[in-house]
């Protein structure tokens, strides 16, 4: 009986490797501390996107996407962001991820049934990714980030982010309140059972 | 091996041998340690050097566990004795323990406070433990003497990483309590509203250590996974569940200071874990390859995705009327007494107030919104197949979640760790020496009485479930889409317009807020009657069975 590799997991080799990771790195985060809990968050955040895409299960994908859009909302804690974080765990972790998850268990009938996908399908995801890895870490290099302020995220975040929003960005922000109206509208049209036509005499027929 | 017997069963696994032997063992380690650290005492006291805060800290931590040894040789010599004593205090001991957390939690309070004041003395990076001891003793050139050990005690507070530490170890510890209570809490409740007696036998007074022992009954249950589950999801549901219960007290504050981490989005960093909490419900029922489960989950997932909706628009009247996501500055804004708590703010708060409070019942599975668990339809809904500690998981999340959305509902609304009274009457003692500011902070405004507060909704969370069937799945759902929603939007709309046109100070203002303030005061004191009538009259049986006896009784 195999019983729980993850017990004998090597945490404490792990954390000491994510220690020297940090000393290497120690040259962009002053905390040690801070870069320590960057690496593990950051760890867990691509282990589970990597869970999500082998998975064979697909509420074993909802979990591993859980522990990727949780550690997303982690980093962003890490980097002062809270209103971010909060509104990703909000947004992607309490609202989106609960809805597929619930649309799953609605429609997936059989329990056991592994979701493989075709040689195909596997190469045009590579083949996309990578072209996605390409251009994001060209953006990263050439792009010439601002330090960050020292002594964390300044005051008063939200106030600012809310002045901007109603300001400088309502144009955006009403767009997507159409859209977003838009998409309820359809929702409910979609969603409203089927009225009885005139030819269609008494009703759906069993 | 031989086989097990009515005899085995029978015979004591604590015999008379064994108590003899710890009872000798208990008293050799005590006498052994305490020697030890007299002996590493007069060590340290003749050296002085190098090692001597080591040394210190070995003797503070060798006589403490003789200590304990000793106490426990006396438990097991004495254990009737004690057991009596226990017994016939165990009132006094459970009212002494609770103003004993409270004035301990104290102590914190103000270590960092001085630590905070040394701190601002040396700008710049750690202050060391020799700075420390100089700025506790006055005395620059002192080193090494008797307030080193204080100094070493204070170092680590100064980092953020202790405080959160120990912050994150009295959540754990408050919410442990907090379950425990509520649900031997719960259970006297329900059986007095059954005209029965709940729990009365285990420790003695009213059955008080029932909690605890449940919680040993189930860390001995067999830990049991179904054929057919999966293993992995089963097992990490418990914790999707519990975790995000514990990072409700996070940002809960139990007062001004008392806090762990005082968020600037605290209100809506406590809406995002309600909501991720579910999955935990999701997945257990998912997991568990049962119908039952299932169907529970099911449940659970529709209650949660609509009752999120009433809640959040619910939450946006008090953020609207404060402009702010703290949830310290929401508490401040309450601080001037019963009739400046927000819920009597203007008929549009009064309304938000009632609609949050049916949201929460539904957002943490209470009844009449208890569809997911539904005992008389679903075995037990998405528990079904969970036992032992892992089900003690879930109960904690449970009263863990059910204390925090009371103790929020008494932030946004019923004017957080204030007291009723004017703020004015206490103002002189708020800013006095420390035994006065201690007075004041525990019995004035402070986490005594946001604690009263939480329980206070959290019984009334407890009467609402002993009185009220529960509701079909449809009801929940025509209570929410055509109830509640439109009166949050009824509320938000009235809330912004009240707020545009009516100055603060208008008559019209003072008006609704006295009459508020005075329905608000007439149903507490209604609801203490209610109470005080049922008190009084506790030995009576309800209803007819009393006066008439069945013919021929």
């Amino acid at each position: 009986m195999t019983r729980g590799w993850l017990y004998r997991l090597p945490l404490p080799a792990l954390l000491a490797a994510s220690a020297l990771a940090a000393d290497g790195a120690a040259a962009p985060a002053a905390d040690p501390g801070k870069a320590v809990a960057f690496y593990l968050v950051a760890a867990v955040t691509v282990g589970s996107a990597l869970g999500c895409a082998i998975a064979t299960n697909i509420v074993r994908m909802a979990m591993c996407l859980l522990g990727t859009l949780g550690g997303v909302a982690l980093l962003y804690f890490l980097m002062s962001a809270t209103f971010l974080g909060v509104i990703q765990l909000i947004v992607y972790a309490g609202g989106t991820l609960i809805v597929i998850v619930f649309g799953v268990m609605l429609t997936s009938r059989a329990y056991g049934v592994k979701l493989r996908p075709r040689p195909v399908e596997v190469l045009a995801a590579l083949v996309v990714c990578g072209a996605l890895l390409v251009g994001l870490v060209a953006v990263l290099l050439r792009t010439d980030w601002p330090a960050a302020p020292a002594g964390g995220a300044a005051e008063g975040t939200v106030a600012a982010l809310g002045g901007s929003l109603l300001s400088v960005y309502l144009v955006p922000f009403e767009l997507a309140s159409v859209l977003l109206l838009a998409v309820m509208i359809g929702a409910a049209y979609l969603a409203q059972p089927a009225l009885p036509t005139a030819g269609d005499g008494a009703g759906p027929e069993e | 091996m031989n086989k097990f017997s009515a005899e085995d069963a029978l015979r004591p696994r604590f015999t008379a041998a064994h108590k003899a032997l710890a009872l000798r063992g208990f008293v050799i380690a005590g006498v052994a340690l305490l020697a030890a650290a007299v002996g590493f005492g007069f060590v340290a006291g003749v050296a002085q050097g190098v090692g001597y805060a080591a040394a210190v800290g070995g003797v503070v931590l060798a006589g403490l566990t003789g200590a304990c040894c000793l106490l426990a040789a006396f438990v097991i010599r004495f254990a009737a004795l004690v057991g009596r004593v226990l017994l016939t205090l165990a009132l006094p001991i459970f009212l002494g323990g609770v103003v004993g957390i409270v004035v301990l939690a104290w102590i914190p309070a103000l270590l960092y406070e001085r630590v905070d004041g040394i701190k601002a003395d040396h700008p710049g990076a750690a202050v060391s433990v020799a700075q420390f001891e100089a700025a506790l003793t006055g005395n620059a050139a002192a080193a090494r003497g008797p307030a080193y050990l204080a100094a070493l005690a204070l170092w680590p507070l100064q980092f953020q990483l202790t405080r959160d530490v120990l912050a994150v170890v009295g959540v754990v510890g408050f919410v442990s309590l907090v379950a425990m209570f509520g649900i031997w809490w719960e259970r006297k409740v329900a059986g007095r509203m059954q005209s029965r007696l709940g729990p009365m036998r285990v420790g003695g007074w009213h059955g008080w250590a029932q909690s605890l022992a449940d919680g040993l009954k189930l860390l001995q249950k067999e830990d049991i996974f179904i054929a057919g589950a999966d293993r992995a999801l089963f097992r990490l549901a418990p914790y999707v569940a519990f975790i995000p219960a514990m990072c409700l007290f996070i940002a809960l504050p139990f007062s001004a200071a008392w806090v762990a981490r005082d968020l600037e989005v605290g209100l809506i960093f406590i809406f995002a874990m309600l909501g991720v909490g579910v999955l935990g419900v999701l997945l257990a029922g998912w997991a568990s390859n049962n119908k039952w489960s299932m169907l529970g989950a099911m449940r659970e997932a529709c209650q949660m995705i609509s009752y999120e909706i009433p809640l959040g628009f619910a939450l946006l009247v008090p953020i609207m009327t404060l402009g702010t996501l703290r949830l310290t500055a929401i508490g401040e804004a309450q601080s001037g007494g019963f009739h400046t708590w927000l819920a009597f703010a203007n008929p549009f708060t009064f309304i938000a107030a009632i609609v949050f409070f049916v949201a929460t019942l539904a957002s943490c599975k209470r009844a009449p919104f208890d569809l997911p668990e539904a005992e008389s339809e679903l075995v037990a809904g998405y528990l079904t197949e969970y036992s032992g500690f892992r089900w003690a998981l879930f109960f904690f999340a449970e009263y863990a979640e059910m204390f925090a959305v009371a103790a929020l509902a008494s932030v946004l609304f019923f004017g957080a760790w204030y007291s009723p009274l004017p703020a004015s009457w206490g103002a002189a003692w708020a800013d006095g020496p420390l035994w006065q500011r201690a007075v004041h902070g525990v019995l004035y405004s402070g986490p005594i009485w946001f604690v009263l507060k939480g329980f206070f909704f959290f019984f009334v969370q407890l009467w609402l479930r002993w009185t009220l069937p529960r509701i079909r799945l449809d009801q929940v759902m025509y209570a929410c889409v055509q109830v509640l929603l439109p009166l949050t939007m009824v509320a938000l709309l009235g809330n912004t317009l009240w707020l545009w046109l009516v100055r603060p100070g208008a008559w019209l203002a003072v008006a609704v807020n006295l009459i508020l303030t005075a329905i608000g005061g007439l149903t507490v004191v209604a609801m203490a009657a209610i109470v005080l009538y049922g008190y009084l009259n506790r030995r009576r049986l309800v209803g007819t069975m009393a006066v008439d006896p069945l013919p021929g009784g």
